[in-house]
């Protein structure tokens, strides 16, 4: 996978298919970014559980807070890394040694960890690096496009409600404008 | 699987835009509200924190105002944009998120004459202190940078003298600066040029010109290039550290490549105010839908009257880009391969008297202070636009007393030669 590039085929497809998602570093701070993506993956149906050691046993939003991937106690299908880039490839190790494997990996904004993708995919995970599911989410269903962010799709077909200011995800949409010069300025950040 | 990415004409029609979720409807509606109902007082809360995605008043936004965003900000290359009440607003909002009382930015002394008057005495009521560059002179911009200098603005095509500024030879200044470059991309609109591919971070338009086109609705929009790293030198505390106005959350940090369109909104929209109405922004997305086409005719039209009043005997000069010779021929074949744009000088060799002659003479032309319309217009800067300037400041941003200024409609084009004939010969 190229994870400076990924099609929308390919983030729609795991975010289409995943229902529980453990996010490791989610903090209970309102104003924090783990607390923003938390929330709106539980309003949109995801079953979120939240690890941070430091406050295990703890419940965020309703839903208790384990120290760890392995004291979880019911299969996870994605684990969304919430931490610096250089704790990912432990993380990984972690969620490798999970039974049943987690079918997706996913390192937030900002976080990037090349050997722990590789690691992630030598074991058939897929992986994204570098991106927010909730913004994903937000992009694909065009629910962001209210705050104008260019979704870079397109549709001729009508978005499928999920409530009062709500959009399924389950939307049809071609692929749309490019942002080529941000993806270019992301690169040499990344140093890719 | 590759993924199509659809052309420009695609995009100018659809981006931003699907049917109605609620009942079909095709064309964009006018969501002429002012609020928006809550699922919840937990839904509620979430948007007032920024923690979901949606609406909330038409101050802050608007589903027919964001369908424009979308639209402008895919054309532009983009990833976010922010609509305002007109293009002064939106310069209004950019440097409220950029600069603090006693900051420095660095502008091209080639400018829309109300872009001057703004720089020079609004901006300076908020203790933003430009210091003019010339775009003639690359080297100027490099030279006017100080430490406190928080950005760099010119215009892709400059208002009125058809000015083609060197973008990629000042984003490298901006980019050792370790500021912002500001593009104005009003007079080429991104079917001509698109200002991101050569270093901009920030696009601004005045949508009143050729992007809605029809001179019957004024509008202002930011297109955030995703390209500017805020948290780096930490010298932009709108973006880079907690905003007490929404409970110390870091904008950069949660937004990403979207945090200044984010900015411009939820901190200088929100607080200052000059929301475009949904109905301007009707109109101006249906003119974006023949954007292609119009500025195609738009420059066909402007290269041949430019080249026929090249050969005119009253006329002493002409600036227009497209023109072999002219001193920005080969920049625009560089930034604009397309077309040279539709606005225009001349000089007329009667001066001053011979242009209030001029525009009392013409009768297709319409008199009057705007561009970009799909009707040709016509305004001697010296006694309109740029008479607040002194007579120094007109010369140097090219309205001195024998210039008139184009703005080639899309009506045919020997029609409009034949108006210019006419008015010339009495």
């Amino acid at each position: 996978m190229d994870h400076d590039s990924y099609p929308d085929s390919y983030i729609r497809g795991i975010l289409n298919t995943v229902k529980t998602i453990a996010m490791v570093g989610a903090s209970e701070k309102e104003n924090r970014p783990s607390y923003f993506a938390f929330k709106y993956l539980l309003e949109r149906g995801y079953t979120m559980i939240p690890v941070n050691p430091g406050h295990a046993g703890e419940t965020m939003l309703g839903q208790k807070i384990y120290a760890k991937l392995s004291d979880i106690p019911v299969p996870v299908d994605m684990v969304d890394i919430f931490r610096g880039s250089q704790y990912a490839l432990a993380i990984v190790k972690e969620a490798l040694a999970l039974k049943p494997r987690p079918q997706a990996i996913w390192m937030q904004l900002g976080v990037r960890n090349d050997e722990a993708a590789a690691l992630a995919e030598g074991n058939g995970l897929k992986v994204v690096m570098n991106r927010c599911p909730k913004i994903e989410y937000g992009r694909l269903s065009s629910e962001i496009a209210w705050m104008g962010v260019n979704t870079r799709t397109l549709s001729s077909k009508k978005a499928t409600i999920g409530g009062i200011q709500r959009m399924s995800l389950n939307r049809m949409s071609a692929q749309g404008g490019a942002t080529a010069a941000a993806d270019r300025a992301q690169r040499e950040d990344s140093g890719h | 699987m590759t993924e199509r990415i659809p052309g420009f004409a695609t995009l100018a029609v659809h981006a931003g835009a699907q049917p109605d979720p609620t009942t079909g409807a095709r064309a964009t509606p006018i969501y002429q509200t002012t609020s928006y109902v809550f699922e919840s007082v937990d839904h509620a809360a979430s948007l007032f924190g920024l923690q979901t995605f949606g609406n909330i008043y038409t101050r802050i936004g608007n589903p027919t105002t964001a369908v424009l965003e979308e639209r402008v900000a895919a054309l532009e290359g983009g990833t976010a944009g922010l609509a305002a009440a007109s293009g002064h607003a939106a310069q209004v909002l950019i440097f409220h998120c950029l600069m603090q009382p006693g900051d420095e930015f660095v502008a091209s002394r080639k400018l829309y004459g109300g872009s001057i008057n703004q720089f020079n005495h609004a901006f300076k009521n908020f203790g933003w202190n430009v210091v003019w560059a010339d775009p003639d002179d690359i080297g100027s911009f490099e030279r006017a940078v100080s430490p406190k200098t928080k950005a760099i603005f010119t215009e892709s095509i400059a208002n009125p003298g058809g000015v083609i500024t060197d973008m990629a030879a000042v984003a490298q200044i901006a980019k050792r600066a370790g500021v912002p470059y500001i593009v104005d991309n009003t007079l080429a609109t991104p079917y001509l040029c698109k200002p991101f591919e050569h270093g901009a971070d920030i696009v601004v338009h005045s949508l009143t010109k050729f992007l809605g086109g029809h001179g019957n609705s004024i509008g202002g929009l930011i297109v955030d290039g995703g390209t500017f790293n805020w948290s780096r030198d930490k010298r932009y505390p709108m973006l880079c550290e907690p905003r007490p106005e929404y409970h110390g959350i870091v904008l950069h940090e949660t937004f990403g490549n979207f945090a200044f369109a984010i900015a411009c909104r939820v901190l200088a929209l929100r607080d200052i105010g000059p929301a475009l109405s949904p109905f301007n922004a009707f109109l101006i997305l249906t003119g974006i839908e023949t954007l292609p086409l119009r500025m195609r005719k738009h420059c066909d039209n402007a290269q041949a009257v430019a080249e026929w009043i090249a050969t005119h005997p009253k006329v002493a000069w002409v600036s227009y880009p497209g023109l072999p010779g002219d001193r920005y021929h080969n920049l625009a074949k560089q930034y604009c391969p397309n077309g040279a744009g539709a606005v225009f000088t001349f000089g007329l060799k009667g001066g001053y008297d011979a242009g209030v002659k001029l525009v009392s003479n013409v009768k297709l032309f319409s008199h009057l202070a705007n561009i970009g319309d799909t009707r040709s217009l016509i305004i001697h800067p010296a006694s309109t636009t740029h008479r607040q300037l002194s007579d120094a400041q007109k010369t140097a941003a090219g309205a001195g007393p024998d210039v008139v200024r184009l703005s080639i409609g899309i009506e045919d084009k020997d029609d409009i030669i034949a108006d210019l004939d006419q008015a010339l010969a009495d």
